[in-house]
């Protein structure tokens, strides 16, 4: 019996030919991350075991994103925790405020994860990476810990579930909504423990940002990690900023997989998960008339190049509902600066959108643009938990870009039909570059 | 070890937002941390919770983020052991890592109700419901990581796995 790519990178990094699913192994990593929320406490657990250097200067990476620029003196208090760690530990990828972004934008940018890469991080959507053909998973701070002073981690080989997506997207869907129907049909432990590794003929219309976006909700279902396998979406994107070698791994034609989904991506239209839970998924046709009072565009999830494009498309020559507030969080400097040069930025202060520097802030309730009570919004991020923006009676519902700016200019829940047909666009899709 | 304490019953996929709220995640303070345990999701719980307690939830208990500091705040508020049909990986982790016993049992959370006196034997795992006179048998963890508990958590495990090797290059 064949392996799949995670159990392949998997071994490769257990320095054995296969493993299986169920079995415990200890692996080496690639690389380690932390942000200012986990990494205080991963700091705090690493002077606890009495060594005085990580295992590695050079494959740790810190990014004080949550909190910062910090929003409180408590906070001001955890961020310098590892800003003194980071200096004194001399590690080359600590992204300071000014030059950071959002994490899981940040390193595949600079070209720190690349395909084949085994990656843990002290964050839940640290599995955004498996874009890239890479293993990435989420652990705690205590876990993290032992990673930066050991290089090693523990991990279940998970079993893998394999989604084949067929079919041509239909106008204005992109990966937000391609992996909201997806985590709509299987729930949110749908995954739980396992493998989500995407695939099919429609991949190749999926633009690399489309795929981050994919892969980092692969975690509301509960998963290990998402994946997807290397290809010329990959390759565009990697080839530019890869500064070392790397490997490339593919799934066996006779790989065993425990479940396989067929997803007919033509007949999905843009996607909206309702409160309060990411899996209770509608299509944007089936919702009733919901007035918001506030739009997110941004995150992890949704706060890169191709998502803005979206927005700005929408937003141009339009103005801001007069009670709606839209926030529009570029996830990193370079995308900051690229939607600069392109006009996104004019465009989007014009339409009336508050622009901030690159922050997770509004997505888990930290500052810039908390819900009061009651309040509605409409994000592009990954999470509509009960409070998770804000006050526990506000409520958050998740959509891609093309939603979000459309809903921010007629101040309910809209379909980007509504501001533009699509039949006028052009046929070319917008993508990243 | 014994635990004894009252039954706090949950659904399912009680999230670590609602465990606790990203507002307090300026802390790792445990008895900070604690105080707004589970407030967004009843108010009730942090006023009435008593040390030795018990969670009692259905499936995917812990889902969403990485945040370590979900099992530190259920530890806060005095919890002595959570049960749940199954946990999200992340803190299933995290909770072995801070030394907050959990059991998996779906036959447990079938019989217990809110409020039920409850005991449990954590080195074996038996959970014997006071009020109803049943027992159950919790799943055993895998040797690996029964381990890691009899060590004292992780990083105890490591700081003993360092001292053996002490004079190899990672030790200054």
């Amino acid at each position: 019996m064949g392996l799949t790519i995670t159990e392949k990178i998997l071994a490769s990094h257990a320095g054995t030919d296969k493993v299986k699913p169920g079995q415990i192994i200890n692996v080496k990593v690639d690389l380690v991350l932390a942000n200012d929320i986990t990494a205080p406490g991963a700091i705090k657990e690493f002077q606890k075991i009495g060594i005085k250097k990580v295992f590695n200067s050079e494959k740790i990476v810190i990014v004080p994103d949550h909190f910062t620029p910090n929003k409180d003196i408590a906070s001001a208090i955890q961020s310098k925790i590892l800003r003194d760690f980071a200096w004194e530990q001399n590690l080359k990828y600590y992204y300071e405020v000014g030059r950071m972004g959002i994490e899981h934008v940040l390193l595949p940018e600079e070209g720190l994860v690349l395909p084949g890469d085994l990656v843990i991080g002290a964050d839940s959507h640290t599995c955004t990476y498996g874009a890239l053909g890479a293993f990435s998973t989420g652990v705690g701070s205590t876990d993290l810990a032992a990673a930066m002073a050991t290089g090693e981690i523990w991990l279940k080989v998970p079993s893998s579930l394999l989604f084949i997506y067929k079919g041509k997207l239909a106008p204005w869907v992109t990966g937000k909504d391609i992996i909201l129907y997806t985590i709509g049909k299987i729930g949110v432990d749908g995954a739980n423990y396992k493998a989500m590794e995407f695939t099919g003929p429609a991949m190749s219309e999926i633009s690399m940002d489309s795929r981050f976006t994919i892969c980092n909700m692969a975690i509301e279902a509960g998963a290990k990690n998402g994946i997807i396998q290397f290809d010329q979406v990959t390759k565009g994107f990697v080839e530019p900023r890869a500064k070392r070698i790397f490997s490339l791994y593919q799934s066996d034609k006779d790989a065993e997989y425990e479940e396989v989904f067929e997803i007919n991506l033509s007949q999905i239209e843009p996607q909206v998960a309702l409160p309060h839970l990411p899996s209770n998924v509608r299509g944007i046709s089936e919702l009733p008339e919901i007035p918001i009072d506030q739009v997110v565009i941004g995150s992890c999830t949704n706060g890169r190049l191709e998502d803005l494009r979206i927005a700005a498309l929408i937003l141009k020559e339009n103005k801001v509902h007069p009670k709606v507030r839209l926030i529009i969080i570029p996830a990193t400097q370079g995308v900051y600066l690229q939607s600069l040069k392109e006009g996104l930025i004019e465009t989007f202060i014009k339409a009336g959108a508050a622009v901030s520097t690159p922050t997770c802030g509004p997505c888990l309730g930290g500052h810039m643009g908390i819900l009061g009570p009651g309040e509605k919004a409409v994000a592009t991020t990954n999470r509509n938990f009960i409070g998770r923006m804000g006050h526990k009676t506000s409520e958050v519902y998740l959509a891609g870009s093309a939603i979000a700016a459309a809903s921010a200019i007629t101040g309910k829940i809209s379909s980007p039909e509504e501001i533009i047909k699509s039949s006028d666009l052009p046929t070319q899709r917008i993508t990243s570059s | 070890m014994l635990v004894e304490g009252k039954a706090w019953k949950l659904g399912k996929n009680i999230n670590t937002d609602v465990i606790i709220s990203a507002r307090y995640l300026n802390t790792f303070d445990l008895t900070e941390l604690g105080k707004h345990c589970l407030e967004d999701l009843n108010e009730e719980f942090i006023k009435k919770v008593k040390p030795g307690d018990i969670i009692v939830a259905e499936e995917n208990f812990g889902c969403g983020s990485s945040r370590e500091h979900a099992a530190l705040a259920i530890k806060g508020a005095g919890i002595s052991c959570v049960i749940a049909k199954s946990f999200a990986r992340i803190f299933f982790r995290n909770a072995i890592n801070v030394g907050l016993p959990i059991l998996e049992s779906s036959e447990a959370v079938d019989y217990i109700s809110n409020g039920d006196k409850i005991k449990i034997d954590l080195s074996n795992g038996k959970i014997i419901n006071l009020t109803n006179k049943k027992s159950f048998q919790a799943q055993p963890f895998p040797d690996f990581i029964k381990e890691i508990i009899n060590q004292g958590g992780l990083i105890k495990c490591l700081k003993n796995k360092f001292k053996a090797q002490e004079g190899e290059k990672c030790i200054e």
